[in-house]
């Protein structure tokens, strides 16, 4: 189990993760969404222990009963591969070019398991079967620059697995691809968290990805997990105006099963971009985007809100509501 | 402005010194470098002898202001002809490229298989070893290297758009060679000049010690290290002084090199 | 593949012969009769009809040329004008030393320069890359028989650890390997500091690349990630500089040899000179210039050797 409480990442003065609240158990799948700068892929970084060197985290994050906010480089070391795993978003670059996919494969799986290269070998040719990967006998021994995008993302997923991590994250795994591939490698990840009882963290500009892919669902902006819940409650009614904002203000985006011939739905844009963190707003990062706007938004910092069981948003709207 | 980088800054310095130095030696040094005097050889740094004197009482700051003198002159004509040639070939064959530019480019590889050194010694074999050939070896390595640089570099200025409107308006390969392209490229060709006087130094050095170059009594730093080394148990301080004025030199054209590489060409900083 | 290998192989051997023509024209043509640069101003004319004829000058310039590179690849350079053997007596006798120079230099240049260029880009920024880059900076500056001396010097001289120069044989092997320590040192220092520099900045350029990241999201450990993922892919600048530098180094011997009075090919260059031995040193150079010419071919190959994307293309 991993468990998020509190967790902030300052660079200098300046948070670009705040407060994440978050617990993941097997079988999880969570997607996460927000534009770029909202903080999602640092947050992905964080659960790998591979923020960058001038980050500075503070809260807690627990991977299996320890703290590893603060843990040194060795300890991740031992926790990457076997207890949580990425894939990235570009997979033409992120595969060794000199080396033969199998090698890079089976790698983690001597180190980390102390399998023999026999055994490895077996093990990465069934993970290269269940990844979707044909011919896997012949694909091992192919180097990346003889495979294409798609079937690269296949081989880094087949590596994630390689130890058979309790989390995988996929960040932005389909966005260097076309869209039936992209689709494809979605429905993969879904199953093979499904049938592995594995958790999935799922990152993405797609919202029509994330609903076919997850279950649960966390909306960042600019650091803050401003509205979560499950999938198709959060996009089929979203309460916060950045949701909102993010689907559109069309209700039907976006629910799971919509999307199925498979159409890539680029986002709807909201005016304006996520401020730089230098430039944070005082109270809620949203103000000034925002097309609603009550007079606390510019001075006070909107607490997060349970609306029902693992609903909630971090809005002022809903506070008024109540008081209402 | 940017600030200029610390290796431009730097190296500036150092060459101002070794340039000036040897720019005073032509008006004034403490002694006569070539007067001897038995009587005070070996004589330790003083008043008189700032380093002292070597083993035929010849003062060592005059000695080494003169070998300044004569290390930049050779590198300075080593470059400028070597140089010249070079930047004249890589023009010529980007101007006129097809088998022009493949035969020069086959040339200038082949010039890479004959270290300064080698030619050197082919020169020495034939005509006796003199300073005159060790130029000559150090000028001739100098053209493969630039005729490549401004092959490269005019290339891509053959591309812009500024020198199509010049051909379009019929102006002729060489005119537009002359007034398009040497101008754009002149700031790489300054950069590889100056990383090129460098390495001149340190060969005119390493000729002169081997005693192809610079022959008696000329000064020259790898000369007085040859002699010096021959000393070393009477007098090592004498193979120190001229080493260090190598380092300063070389040291300095090499960083303004580098320098001016940073200044001139941003992308390349960055990607370092 | 194999269109590769035959234009490249093709290039070496143009260049070759190339690379001998210029060696027989500085060495036969430029001095106008070799006979009497060897021989000197005053020699009688006797004598000089007689040089002409042992050296086959009178026969046409092209039969000169075309018997020299016949006999030549068959290991026949002549015979040496001043030790009255045949040149590749000379040869065969000196080749040991320098080929162990070489060898000995590239390998401590080679071991020197890649942990310490890995180093420092692994400290990339902190004090151990400005270490790094200022000793290389220094390096490159230093002459070769400046570093030779200062370290006879200190461990000859003043310390006494080891031979100042000269070498007296292989028969007594502990005794020989002393005597190459210095020489070694000194040759490959200063190769060492600019291929350092190559090797961190190539190095820092391939840890920019997503690989790396994906290599680390594994769990593997930095050293690991270093030395089996960085540094096979930077090999290939690495690989074009060692090639480049093999010039250097051979030039290095010909001088090192010279500061230690090793007897070796360098130093049996100059006692040609100084013996006007035009046969021998027209042998040596085109000798030198060959290990130069196929140093650059070898790196050629290698390229396809490291790189799997360079053999799909070639």
């Amino acid at each position: 189990m991993i468990e998020l409480s509190n967790l902030s990442v300052h660079f200098g003065h300046a948070a670009a993760l705040r407060d994440a609240n978050l617990v993941i158990e097997r079988g999880d799948r969570l997607g996460v969404v927000g534009e770029s700068g909202s903080g999602k892929t640092l947050l992905a970084l964080c659960l790998m222990g591979m923020a960058p060197d001038s980050a500075r985290l503070t809260g807690q994050l627990s991977i299996d009963g320890q703290d590893m906010a603060r843990a040194a480089e060795r300890d991740w070391q031992r926790l990457r591969s076997r207890w949580v795993a990425m894939v990235f978003q570009e997979p033409m670059a992120a595969l060794n070019p000199l080396r033969r996919v199998g090698d890079t494969v089976i790698e983690p799986m001597l180190l980390h398991d102390g399998l023999t290269r026999r055994a490895a070998r077996d093990r990465a040719l069934s993970l290269f079967e269940e990844v979707g990967i044909p011919d896997p006998d012949r694909r091992l021994r192919q180097f990346p620059h003889e495979m294409s995008g798609g079937q690269r993302q296949r081989v880094l997923i087949a590596l994630a697995l390689a130890c058979n991590p309790m989390l995988l994250i996929a960040d932005e795994p389909t966005t260097a691809l076309d869209a039936n591939v992209a689709l494809r490698i979605t429905d993969l990840l879904q199953r093979l968290a499904r049938e592995r009882e594995m958790a999935l963290v799922f990152i993405s500009h797609d919202l029509a990805a994330v609903a076919r892919a997850t279950e649960d669902i966390v909306v960042m902006y600019a650091g803050d997990m401003v509205e979560r819940g499950r999938t198709a409650a959060v996009l089929g009614a979203p309460v916060h105006p950045y949701t909102k904002g993010l689907l559109g203000a069309r209700p039907d985006v976006g629910v799971a099963g919509r999307n199925a011939d498979g159409k890539r739905r680029r986002l709807p844009t909201i005016p304006g971009s996520v401020p730089p963190l230098q430039g944070l707003p005082e109270g809620c990062r949203f103000a000034g985007r925002c097309p609603v706007e009550l007079p606390q938004c510019a001075t006070q910092r909107p607490a997060f809100t349970q609306t029902e069981v693992a609903r909630g948003a971090a809005c002022h709207l809903l506070t008024e509501a109540r008081h209402d | 402005m940017r600030r200029l980088p610390a290796n431009f800054l730097l190296g500036a310095v150092l060459v101002s010194l070794v340039v000036g130095v040897a720019a005073l030696s032509l008006i004034w040094t403490p002694h006569d470098p070539q007067t001897m005097s038995i009587s005070t050889k070996f004589a330790p740094p003083s008043a008189e002898h700032w380093l002292g004197t070597d083993q035929l009482g010849r003062d060592v700051v005059a000695q080494l202001m003169a070998a300044a003198r004569n290390s930049m002159t050779v590198a300075l004509v080593a470059v400028l002809l070597g140089g010249s040639i070079g930047v004249a070939l890589g023009l010529l064959a980007s101007a006129l490229g097809g088998w022009v530019e493949d035969g020069v480019m086959r040339l200038a590889d082949l010039g890479f298989a004959f270290p300064a050194l080698l030619f050197a010694i082919m020169l020495a074999a034939v005509f006796g070893p003199s300073l005159t050939n060790a130029v000559l070896a150090i000028s001739f390595i100098n053209i493969p290297i630039f005729a490549r640089v401004t092959r490269a570099s005019a290339n891509q200025i053959w591309t812009r758009d500024y020198v199509a409107a010049a051909r379009a308006a019929g102006r002729g390969r060489f005119a537009i060679s002359r007034d398009h392209i040497l101008p754009n490229i002149a700031a790489a060709i300054i950069v590889q000049a100056t990383i090129e006087f460098a390495v001149a130094i340190l060969a005119e050095a390493a000729l002169s010690y081997l005693g192809l170059g610079a022959q008696p009594p000329a000064s020259s730093w790898g000369r007085m290290l040859s002699e010096a080394q021959t000393l070393m148990y009477l007098a090592p301080q004498l193979a120190i002084y001229p080493g260090l004025c190598i380092v300063v030199a070389v040291l300095g054209f090499g960083l303004l090199g580098d320098g001016l590489r940073d200044i001139t060409d941003p992308r390349l900083a960055r990607a370092r | 593949m194999a269109y590769f290998l035959f234009r490249r192989t093709l290039g070496f051997v143009l260049t070759l012969l190339a690379v001998s023509v210029v060696v027989f024209a500085v060495m036969n043509v430029l001095p106008g009769d070799p006979a009497l640069t060897i021989l000197g101003m005053d020699a009688s004319e006797d004598a000089l009809a007689a040089l002409r004829e042992q050296l086959g000058l009178n026969a046409p310039l092209v039969t000169r040329y075309v018997s020299w590179v016949w006999n030549a690849l068959q290991g026949d350079f002549g015979i040496s004008h001043s030790f009255r053997v045949p040149v590749s007596e000379l040869i065969s006798e000196r080749l040991p030393m320098t080929i162990s120079l070489a060898v000995a230099g590239m390998l401590v240049t080679l071991v020197l320069a890649l942990s310490l260029g890995i180093t420092a880009a692994a400290q990339h920024g902190r004090a151990g890359d400005w270490g790094v880059m200022f000793l290389s900076q220094l390096g490159i500056a230093v002459p070769a028989f400046w570093l030779s001396i200062l370290l006879v010097m200190l461990f000859a001289v003043k310390l006494r650890w080891l031979p100042p120069g000269g070498f007296a044989g292989w028969d007594d092997p502990v005794a020989a390997l002393r005597s190459l320590i210095l020489p070694t040192v000194a040759l490959a220092l200063v190769q060492s500091a600019v291929l350092a520099r190559v090797t961190r900045s190539s190095a820092l350029e391939v840890m920019r690349q997503d690989f790396v990241r994906t290599a680390r999201a594994s769990g593997l450990s930095h050293r690991r990630i270093l030395w089996r993922h960085v540094l096979p892919n930077a090999l290939v600048p690495i690989v074009t500089i060692v090639g480049m530098q093999f010039a250097a180094l051979v030039t290095g011997t010909i001088v090192i040899e010279n500061v230690f009075y090793l007897p070796g090919l360098g130093r049996l260059i100059f006692q040609s000179i100084a013996n006007r031995d035009l046969p021998t040193v027209q042998a040596l150079v085109m000798l030198f210039a060959a290990i130069v010419v196929t140093a650059n071919f070898v790196v050629d190959l290698l390229y396809v050797v490291i790189d799997p994307r360079l053999k799909a293309r070639a």
